[in-house]
């Protein structure tokens, strides 16, 4: 087991991703921040709460979206959906789609699917704590990662949350 | 966590867990269901036949729309206007449309146990959509999702059926699924309506007062008074019964407490329910069909991924 971000690296990379997103996009106008479940919301959470912080906290719009019933693989196992909770129309907005960590990429793709059917965003970024850069199966690239890694399949990357897992890491299995 | 079956046959074979995990797979869905596109990709893969037997508005719609919101194939059949009429038997029929490589069979059919023979004779996954007087699964779980929707939970819950138990497989699989759920069930009606050995059978209490029944109650789930299954007169006109058994406006004031009106449709209204009740602030008739295509979602997505 090796520990790619401490407690205290953790909070700074929320913090950074954070900044980089409004370097980006200044006031946050016409962007909504959606953060993927279940685990995607944890960091999607803290980096609103940043967000809050640096801009005027009426500005941001957040919902969290679940991508179960859009998955390539329903027929391989079941998977328990989870709440969607995205209250407005995302048509030309900028989305930014947050996930912990970003591996196959079949996950965003789903996501990309889903989002559609919320209307038709102007744009959309993706934000992950880790890229597990050597390991996509799709053509999907983050434009703000917290981490980029080297790892092989039978490795594991694992995101602990204070909020469920009682301490803030990552670590590789 | 999965379902503990490969069919939905009955609400008997499911345990706790399977209706914990249907009803909060439906929540999901109900929310899906709210959005600008109503649909998801979900049994993109996966062929579904509506094999219908008897006759049905809202179950099979219900079925069609759910299927399609998952984007699945749907084939429809009703018996009247098929080879069924020409005397094909039911295992044929089936096994015909199977060949054409369908994945699922959604049933109806006016033989109790009809699905359950089908189930041993073929490999597609089944969903009783109502059999004879025995059960009609989908249906106690819609009516489960209602309540606790408007009530916040089952657990505790004080439930009157009232009507035509003897004939009515809502009734049934309601009381399975209730009694599972730990609510508390009483079941009103006419005598001649109510089966013997009911209460140390299911663990429900029987009332034959109308009044008393709901004044106990949190919610009443009212049933129809299924004339076609009657084969000989068990009350003497439909307008006693409307004196004895009709619920009407003026008798749910006079309780001095709220209500929920629930019923499984079609209504035979100024029988067992008057419209001033039907249509009225306690009724969540409308809601029951509006979560049946979420319940039913959920029950589809859920059994599709037990296959394979």
């Amino acid at each position: 087991m090796k520990t790619i971000l401490s407690a205290q690296q953790l909070t700074l990379t929320v913090k950074r991703l954070a900044h980089q997103i409004l370097e980006h996009n200044a006031t946050l106008q016409d962007t909504v921040i959606i953060g993927l479940q279940p685990r995607g919301i944890f960091l999607s959470d803290r980096i609103v709460a940043e967000l809050r912080g640096l801009v005027q906290p009426g500005a941001i719009q957040y919902g969290k979206l679940d991508i179960t019933f859009y998955r390539d693989d329903v027929r391989q196992g079941l998977h328990i959906a989870n709440s969607t909770d995205i209250p407005f129309s995302l048509e030309n907005k900028h989305v930014i789609l947050i996930d912990d960590v970003l591996y196959t990429g079949r996950t965003i793709r789903a996501a990309l699917d889903a989002l559609l059917d919320f209307g038709r965003p102007s744009k959309v970024s993706l934000c992950v704590l880790i890229d597990r850069r050597f390991s996509r199966e799709l053509p999907i690239q983050p434009d703000f990662s917290g981490k980029t890694i080297d790892t092989i399949i039978s490795q594991k990357v694992k995101v602990c949350w204070k909020e469920r897992d009682e301490v803030d890491e990552v670590v590789l299995v | 966590m999965k379902l503990s079956t490969k069919h939905l046959l009955g609400i008997k074979d499911l345990t706790r867990d399977d209706i914990q995990l249907i009803l909060s797979t439906a929540e999901q869905f109900k929310e899906v269901l709210q959005r600008p596109v109503k649909k998801v990709p979900s049994l993109r893969d996966v062929t579904i036949v509506n094999l219908f037997y008897e006759n049905s508005t809202r179950t099979r719609m219900s079925f069609e729309l759910a299927e399609r919101r998952l984007s699945a194939d749907v084939l429809n059949f009703a018996a009247t206007t098929s080879s069924a009429a020409k005397g094909e038997t039911l295992l044929d029929t089936v096994n015909n449309i199977l060949s054409m490589k369908v994945d699922m069979v959604v049933m109806r059919h006016s033989a109790s146990g009809a699905p359950h023979f089908l189930a041993k004779h073929i490999p597609a996954a089944i969903v009783n959509a109502g059999d004879g007087i025995n059960e009609h699964p989908t249906q106690a779980l819609l009516d489960a999702f209602s309540m606790k929707e408007k009530l916040g939970k089952l657990e505790g819950l004080k439930v009157a059926i009232i009507g035509d138990i003897m004939h009515s497989r809502v009734a049934l699989s309601n009381m399975y699924l209730l009694k599972k759920m730990g609510a508390e069930v009483t079941i009103a009606g006419p005598p001649t309506l109510i089966p013997k050995y009911i209460e140390q059978a299911l663990d429900v209490r029987v009332e034959y007062n109308l009044k008393k029944a709901l004044q106990w109650c949190d919610v009443a789930n009212v049933l129809r008074i299924q004339l076609e299954r009657q084969n000989q007169p068990l009350f003497s006109s439909l307008r006693e019964y409307n004196l004895a058994y009709g619920i009407n406006r003026k008798l749910l004031e006079s309780l001095g407490k709220e209500i929920v009106i629930m019923h499984p449709g079609p209504i035979n209204r100024g029988v067992e329910l008057d419209s001033d009740v039907a249509d009225g602030p306690f009724s969540i008739i409308l809601n029951q069909v509006e979560n049946g295509v979420a319940v039913r979602m959920a029950v589809l997505y859920l059994l599709a991924n037990e296959q394979g």
